[in-house]
């Protein structure tokens, strides 16, 4: 059997954690080879060990059969390991041609040659199917044509492996099938992929064998022909996986938020929330379902304060909080899981602790007449640590550190513990593994239980299906619909969504029999 | 090798490759290394006298680090410390001159001219980055050159023409007669004890109130601070005003201990300006600005010897101190290369 790489009994400590224990992986000449781990479970460790940016503490790594020590970067790409990362590292206002030679620029008479250059990259575009325009400007392209821009930035410096750093994180569904085909292609020409991911769909799509790690150990390699994905998420979560997480009937009573003909605009004027009405009661969970960018962001900034009201109304428990500072809103019993938790939900460079402490340090029994207590603060954030599962050092390391998993859980320990009457939780499984996203489903799920009410938005179907009590969807901000989960499928949900209102495609439906009044 | 000892390494090694660095420039030159640093250490540590004149520079230091630092943590560049600082200086040494009342109420209420004139300074440039985005650094280099001119023209109003104000009245003088006889006459004041205890002031803000949390944040992140309700334009003002009271405090020392008076200036003091590198090489915390102004007034002032007692020319002594500083700035070059020969040993 050739393996062309195989690291071997892998070990690399930080201090004194250990984020890779032990940890064998090999990959054969020309498979897909998945890395599938929890976030936080050091799959990007173990791929930084491999591109020579960390240096192992044990074991050793084999290219092609030879032990190699892999001092930098430079070392992996001579031995043909490239590295196609999770956030693109493109210079955005240069041509795709002058990304792909920067650093190894071919010249001629000491000049950039330029034109040979992109001659090269357009037949190296050709041989994998990659379909770039070699002098299109960086900032011009798709977010999938920038990830074949570092595809091909592999290619052009000749590696034959290539690890994929979660490439299909910023990807929409349309260029996630395309990438596959892509890699499948890359496979065909010789090349030999690692492909980090925790998506399990995607792993049963494409790889041929999954090498599984827990909590920095390895768990094993396993054939994924002959696996399946409650198999795989056992193995990587270390226990049973619920996909579709268990809830009794709700039993909704009493509003507490009323949302009246709420108009919002965005920075340019442009309505953004257009007339929108919509009730969460107590006790329900309500999903908002809809495309990013049908004004489902501008909705909850106008909701928390965030953002400026051009019309309308926003009740909590019948009060108007219409127009009030975020921290007004907040006091009214309002919690909010924000969409981006690097830009809104975490200071990153405060510790945890003063994260959690984030909406409570101003007042008792925190802070007294503007003295605050970092004790109780401590105290505070080491139960909701505990409470919610955050796994992090303590208190003191800063929020940057931890996995997005932790920080998402951190967030929510924040809002949840505070009790809120209304619990606004926007994308709250954004980029999350499985074990996670159940946790955060859990507890939302409690919240309703507990007789609150929770206002979910998501890009996700299933989560939308699997949580929500009622479902509203939002087009071109308008509710076009209020449906619930028992009574809908995904496929009516995704038409909902496109802005085709149910009655319009019932009619559609009757209609068409009847007579060519249809579009 | 643990933490500590690299903390504790970095800015030895730093000063030492410094003077290294330093002494090869004087021997380029044709000069003694030696003798120009015993000069430098004499200068500094030489007699009573001059220890009470290092200290007694290192005061104004000490506030315009601590000036610098504070805006730095709310994630704010003042670079109009000087001009707050002038402000400041002319200010005190206005309220000095121009009435005479008890002690206990004259001191007091120069200093507190010297605050709000700093703090004024600062509040311009804070509204504007607050209500209208305008970015500080922009405001403050020019608020720098309204402080100089505008000072200069009325303290020529003030002295009838002159070029400096009459003296002010000794019950608002900072002047120590303790001091001056324990350290043969030197012009060390009760300033330094006011600076020290601002640097208390600061610590205090940002490790003990609500209000520095908030700074703290809204330094890192605004868009997170807006989203936990805190005030974002109201921080960032705040922020400017204490920042600009720090630097107008720096002034009054001048104006009330130093020389007891102001006089116009052909340019800037530079005095605000390096407390950017202060607080810089404190890393914006109150405790680093202490040995950042240290560093820096010591070998501002020690250098002054170097001429009369080495006959090093001015221009290689400032090249030396620059070399110095610039060493203990990149100090983190330094924590590289011990890092990599940690990770040799270990390797091995």
């Amino acid at each position: 059997m050739e393996y062309v790489i195989e690291m071997l009994n892998i070990r690399k400590e930080f201090g004194s954690f250990v984020a890779n224990d032990n940890i064998t992986l090999q990959l054969k000449k020309g498979e897909i080879h998945a890395l599938l781990g929890e976030n936080g479970a050091g799959k990007s460790t173990l791929m930084n060990v491999l591109f020579g940016l960390y240096q192992p503490e044990g074991g050793e790594i084999r290219v092609r059969g030879e032990k190699v020590n892999i001092a930098n970067p430079n070392v992996a790409n001579d031995l043909g390991i490239g590295m196609v990362h999770q956030h693109f590292m493109l210079v955005e206002n240069f041509s795709v041609t002058e990304n792909i030679v920067l650093g190894s620029e071919p010249t001629k008479f000491g000049v950039t040659n330029k034109k040979d250059a992109a001659k090269e990259v357009q037949a190296l575009s050709e041989q994998y199917g990659l379909n770039v325009d070699p002098h299109a400007i960086i900032e011009d392209i798709s977010v999938g044509m920038q990830q074949r821009v570092e595809i091909l930035k592999t290619l052009y410096r000749g590696a034959e492996i290539l690890i994929f750093d979660e490439p299909t994180a910023s990807l929409t569904p349309q260029e996630i099938i395309e990438l596959i085909q892509i890699m499948k292609r890359l496979i065909a020409e010789g090349k030999s992929i690692i492909l980090i991911t925790h998506k399990l769909k995607e792993i049963m799509d494409v790889s041929d064998r999954v090498t599984v790690i827990r909590k920095g150990q390895g768990v094993g390699t396993v054939t994924t022909s002959e696996t399946n994905p409650n198999e795989l998420a056992s193995l990587m979560v270390g226990r049973q996986v619920e996909f579709k997480t268990e809830k009794g009937p709700a039993s909704p009573n009493g509003e507490i938020l009323d949302i009246k003909d709420l108009v919002v605009t965005d920075y340019r004027g442009v309505e953004k929330v257009k007339k929108l009405n919509l009730k969460v009661r107590k006790g329900e969970i309500v999903g908002i379902a809809g495309i990013d960018g049908n004004g489902q962001s501008e909705l909850i900034e106008a909701i928390t304060g965030l953002r400026k009201v051009k019309s309308g109304k926003v009740l909590i428990h019948g009060k108007d909080v219409t127009g009030l500072k975020p921290r007004k809103v907040t006091e009214s019993g309002v919690g909010h899981i924000p969409q981006d938790r690097h830009k809104h939900g975490l200071v990153l460079d405060f510790p945890i602790g003063h994260n959690i402490a984030l909406q409570t340090y101003y007042a008792q029994p925190i802070s007294k007449s503007g003295i605050i207590d970092y004790n109780k603060i401590n105290e505070k954030a080491a139960q909701i640590i505990k409470d919610f599962d955050v796994r992090t050092q303590g208190p003191h390391e800063p929020a940057r550190a931890l996995s997005g998993g932790n920080q998402q859980k951190a967030i929510i320990g924040r809002e949840v513990d505070r009790n809120p009457e209304l619990l606004i939780a926007a994308l709250p499984t954004r980029g999350l593994d499985v074990g996670a996203i159940e946790f955060i489903h859990k507890r939302l799920i409690e919240q309703r239980d507990n007789g609150k009410a929770v206002l979910l938005i998501s890009f996700e179907l299933d989560e939308v299906m699997n949580v929500s009590d009622r479902i509203a969807v939002i087009h071109d901000g308008e509710i076009v619909d209020i449906v619930t989960p028992e009574e809908t499928t995904e496929q009516e949900l995704g038409l909902l969504m496109a802005g085709q209102s149910k009655n319009s495609k019932e009619q559609g439906v009757k209609k068409e029999g009847e007579d060519q009044h249809v579009e | 090798m643990s933490n500590r000892a690299t903390n504790l390494l970095v800015p030895i090694i730093s000063v030492l490759l410094g003077l290294l660095v330093g002494a090869i420039i004087m021997v380029v030159s044709g000069y003694s290394p030696i003798e120009g640093y015993v000069a430098l250490w004499n200068g500094i540590f030489g007699d009573l006298y001059t220890i009470g004149e290092t200290l007694r520079q290192i005061t104004p230091y000490l506030l315009a680090g601590l000036a610098v630092a504070f805006a730095f943590r709310s994630g704010l560049f003042n670079i109009g410390v000087e001009g707050q600082l002038i402000v400041g200086w002319f200010a005190a040494a206005y309220v000095g001159v121009a009435v005479e009342l008890p002690k206990i109420i004259h001191l007091p209420l120069a200093l507190l001219a010297a605050v709000v004139a700093g703090a004024l300074w600062g509040f311009v440039p804070g509204l504007l980055k607050a209500k209208f985005r305008v970015h500080e650094v922009i405001v403050t280099i020019m608020m720098n050159y309204i402080a100089l001119h505008t000072t200069n023209a009325l303290i020529r109003t003030v002295s009838g023409g002159g070029d400096r104000t009459e003296s002010i009245f000794e019950s608002a003088s900072l002047r120590s007669e303790f001091f001056q006889n324990l350290t043969d006459f030197s012009r060390l004041h009760y300033g330094i004890f006011i600076a020290l205890a601002m640097v208390a002031v600061m610590w205090f803000i940002l490790e003990k109130t609500t209000l520095g949390f908030e700074l703290k944040a809204v330094g890192f992140n605004q868009n997170a601070s807006e989203y936990a309700g805190m005030n974002v334009n109201k921080n960032i003002i705040l922020a400017m005003v204490i920042s600009g009271a720090f630097a107008g405090l720096g002034g009054a020392m001048e104006a009330l201990g130093t020389f007891e008076y102001v006089s116009s200036k052909g340019g800037f003091t530079g005095i605000g300006f390096d407390g950017i590198a202060v607080a810089l090489l404190g890393m914006n915390t109150p405790l680093g600005v202490v040995f950042g102004a240290s560093l820096f007034g010591s070998l501002k002032y020690g250098a002054l010897n170097m001429p009369n007692e080495a006959g090093i020319p001015v221009e290689i002594v400032e090249i030396v101190i620059a070399v110095i500083i610039f060493f203990v700035a990149s100090g983190y070059i330094i924590r590289l290369f011990l890092l990599r020969a940690a990770n040799k040993k270990e390797a091995k």
